[in-house]
């Protein structure tokens, strides 16, 4: 059965989506964070997500799809619980990047782009993860490893396989959150309704070529 | 307010950033352990640049950065100052949209810069944002960046809560709110239209020019100033300092210090601040100060100056400063402040193409040129590596790339500075295809016998015998 689209956040969720939102003088503006947030919750891009989403922000859910499925990060399918991401660009290719990620596939016994069976582990190879001096790196869930060597990528998969780290679920990215009442803000509203020069600058105006 | 992801000891296992005895203007508290916290912020003279800042006019904090020539440290090098200068009058509001998407192949500064000193990164956005008259700003981090974004996240909300974000800053009739937003993967959303499609919503893919600056047409339509994270990073310090003393570091067009990432072959691989435009390659690569030379005593082979779109540097390059102009004359660019040194093990063909596969990978498909030209030139040179490359296929890359990028590339680069010339020569929307050009050019010019050596190279195809009177 599909779910109602209204319940596909949490009432906490929503209420963070309301929240980004708010931070954008257009909704739409909201998008990519929102998917996030959608990613965050379930751990990838559900259908029912997109249609909420583009409820929240006032776009149809083509359009939200279009959109979403321009970006790498967003996944349409559920991914391992770890996704791990080797690096094999130039900087870590010259340091032993295709051979860490050949040992990556032998260790969890899967190709590049493929799940392990117990679904904890989904393995890419990646583009510059911007870690370039500290070739081969490889982020687990975004979270950067360096100067990866063979027994630190087998020690690596132990303490995630035993639940030792304190790397959060795929689709987690930033745990803390933009949090500031209207009353501190400066006030965000949409650009046809701030068309009056900032008051520090016509209290200026006689010089400021602006005005 | 949950803490910020430590990343468990990554930072201490391979730290990136490495401290020298030069002078320090933006990675002055990288040596903190606390150095991200409105704490350490607050004593080590956070906060100054915006307080100078707001008791001069805007005009005045304008002429600064124009006096300090401070120039984009995201690729172009383009004068700030000047920059800031293109806002057409009167059509608020004004937009600040900082480009925190590094992803050029070897590039590793501006996370550092966000990751261990974001309330440095604020300020300058602050700094910006009251010299311009800029309403709001929205702080664009790379998608696969999570600990950036806690740091920046963590950072905005100490910073409204002590008054120096949102309204009326200390006091003042200074407000201006600043939004951390994130990308979710695509290099081609670092160029600053395709960002701002991003920041709307939108697909990420590169705006038709002209408009050549966003700040005519920008977000929503309105002005928009578009800036690299270690260009704003610069700010505070040079409004504490003044212009003057920002220009007695670096050379006379080049001035201040600038966030080199050096990676690849190197006995000690790093992030350096070093002083623009007087620090040469050289001592870089090889100065007991910085990477101190080719791992285990091995010779160089080559080096990129720029970053994965740089056309590629040699022995005979190793001299000449970290200046844009010098570089530009030698036919190569300083781009995002990446060198990749590659040593004399190095097969110049894999090299090359491992970077024509990424712009293959991340080209927008906007552009005939682009997103089939890449595609050729990555497959042209898997077959060669495989073996399997044809006597015609050294010309048909250069055909290729001149078809993308006629004439010598980057054509911007050997322009004067203040008058970079636009639009670059190109056949495409914007300068990603023309980037996938730069390797193979250079790798053909220098190594054209390493191609040939693979081109004829051919596994002995084994002859069956034919049984005599058999039917062919
Ligand atoms: C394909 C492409 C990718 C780019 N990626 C980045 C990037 O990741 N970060 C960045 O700051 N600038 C990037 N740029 C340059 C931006 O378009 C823009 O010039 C820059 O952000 C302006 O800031 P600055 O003047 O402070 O350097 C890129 C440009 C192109 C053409
Ligand atoms: S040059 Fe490539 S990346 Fe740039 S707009 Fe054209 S297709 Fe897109
Ligand atoms: S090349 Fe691997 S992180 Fe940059």
């Amino acid at each position: 059965m599909k779910p109602d689209s209204a319940s596909v956040f949490t009432t906490d969720n929503e209420a963070r989506a309301v929240e980004i939102i708010s931070w954008f003088p257009r909704p739409r503006s909201a998008m990519i964070p929102l998917l996030h947030l959608a990613q965050q919750q379930d751990g990838y891009v559900s259908d029912a997500a997109m249609r909420r989403v583009g409820e929240l922000i006032g776009v149809t859910t083509a359009e939200v799809k279009g959109t979403a499925s321009f970006y790498e990060m967003f996944r349409f399918e559920p991914v391992g619980r770890y996704l791990i991401n080797v690096c094999t660009n130039i900087s870590c290719l010259l340091c032993g990047g295709e051979e860490l990620l050949e040992h990556a596939c032998e260790v969890l016994g899967t190709e590049v782009g493929g799940t392990t069976s117990d679904a904890m582990f989904t393995l890419e190879e990646v583009e510059c993860i911007a870690a370039c001096t500290e070739a081969p790196c490889l982020q687990v869930n975004y979270r950067y490893r360096g100067r990866v060597t063979n027994t630190d990528f087998d020690r690596l998969v132990e303490d995630l396989r035993a639940g030792q780290t304190d790397i959060p679920h795929h689709g987690v990215l930033s745990q803390v959150h933009q949090r500031t009442d209207a009353e501190h803000r400066a006030g965000i509203v949409p650009p046809e309704q701030a068309r009056e020069a900032p008051v520090w600058i016509s209290r200026n105006s006689d010089t400021q070529a602006g005005d | 307010m949950s803490t910020p992801h430590e990343s468990d000891g990554y930072l201490a296992h391979a730290p990136g950033y490495v401290a020298n005895d030069g002078p320090k203007l933006i990675t002055s508290r990288f040596e903190h352990s606390d150095s991200f916290t409105l704490q350490r912020y607050l004593a080590t003279g956070g906060y100054n640049g915006l307080q100078a800042a707001l008791r001069a006019t805007p005009q005045e904090v304008h002429q600064q950065v124009r006096e300090a020539t401070l120039l984009g440290r995201g690729g172009a090098g383009f004068p700030a100052g000047v920059k800031w200068g293109f806002l057409p009058p009167g059509k608020h509001p004004y937009y600040l949209v900082v480009n925190g998407d590094e992803s050029e192949p070897g590039t590793y500064k501006d996370r550092l810069l966000m990751e261990r000193d974001p309330h440095q990164l604020i300020e300058g956005c602050l700094i910006a944002c009251y010299a311009l008259g800029l309403q709001q700003c929205f702080l664009y981090v790379r998608g696969e960046m999570a600990l950036a974004q806690e740091r920046i996240t963590a950072a905005l909300n100490e910073a409204y809560e002590a008054g120096y974000v949102g309204r009326e800053i200390r006091g003042s009739d200074f407000s201006v709110d600043i939004v951390m937003s994130q990308g979710a993967g695509a290099y081609i959303v670092g160029e600053e239209t395709a960002l701002i499609e991003s920041l709307e919503g939108r697909r990420g893919m590169p705006r038709l020019k002209p408009p050549y600056f966003p700040a005519a047409v920008g977000l929503y339509g309105q002005p928009t100033i578009v800036n690299n994270v270690e260009t704003l990073s610069n700010l505070p310090w040079l409004l504490t300092n003044g212009a003057e003393a920002y220009r007695s570091y670096g050379s006379e067009t080049s001035p201040g210090t600038r966030m080199f990432a050096v990676s690849g072959h190197l006995q000690r691989p790093g992030v350096y601040e070093v002083q623009h435009g007087v620090t040469t390659f050289r001592e870089l690569i090889y100065g007991n100060n910085y990477c101190q030379g080719i791992r285990q005593g091995r010779e160089l082979k080559m080096f990129i100056p720029g970053g994965g779109s740089s056309p590629w540097f040699f022995g005979e390059h190793l001299d000449l400063p970290l200046e844009a102009k010098p570089v530009g004359a030698a036919g190569s660019m300083l781009g995002s402040g990446a060198i990749v040194v590659m040593d004399d093990t190095t097969d110049a063909v894999k090299a090359a193409w491992r970077v024509v596969k990424f712009f293959a990978r991340e080209s927008c498909g906007k552009c005939t040129p682009c997103r089939e030209g890449t595609t050729w030139l990555e497959q042209i040179l898997r077959r060669i590596l495989d073996g399997e490359g044809r006597p015609a296929d050294i010309d048909l890359l250069l055909d290729i790339g001149d078809n993308i990028s006629p004439g010598p590339y980057p054509a911007a680069a050997h322009g004067e500075l203040e008058a970079v010339p636009f639009p670059p020569r190109q056949t495409t929307i914007c300068p990603l295809g023309p980037s996938a050009v730069a390797p193979v050019v250079s790798t053909i010019r220098r190594f054209r016998h390493e191609y040939e050596a693979k081109i004829t190279r051919r596994d002995p195809i084994p002859v069956m015998a034919v049984p005599a009177g058999a039917a062919l």
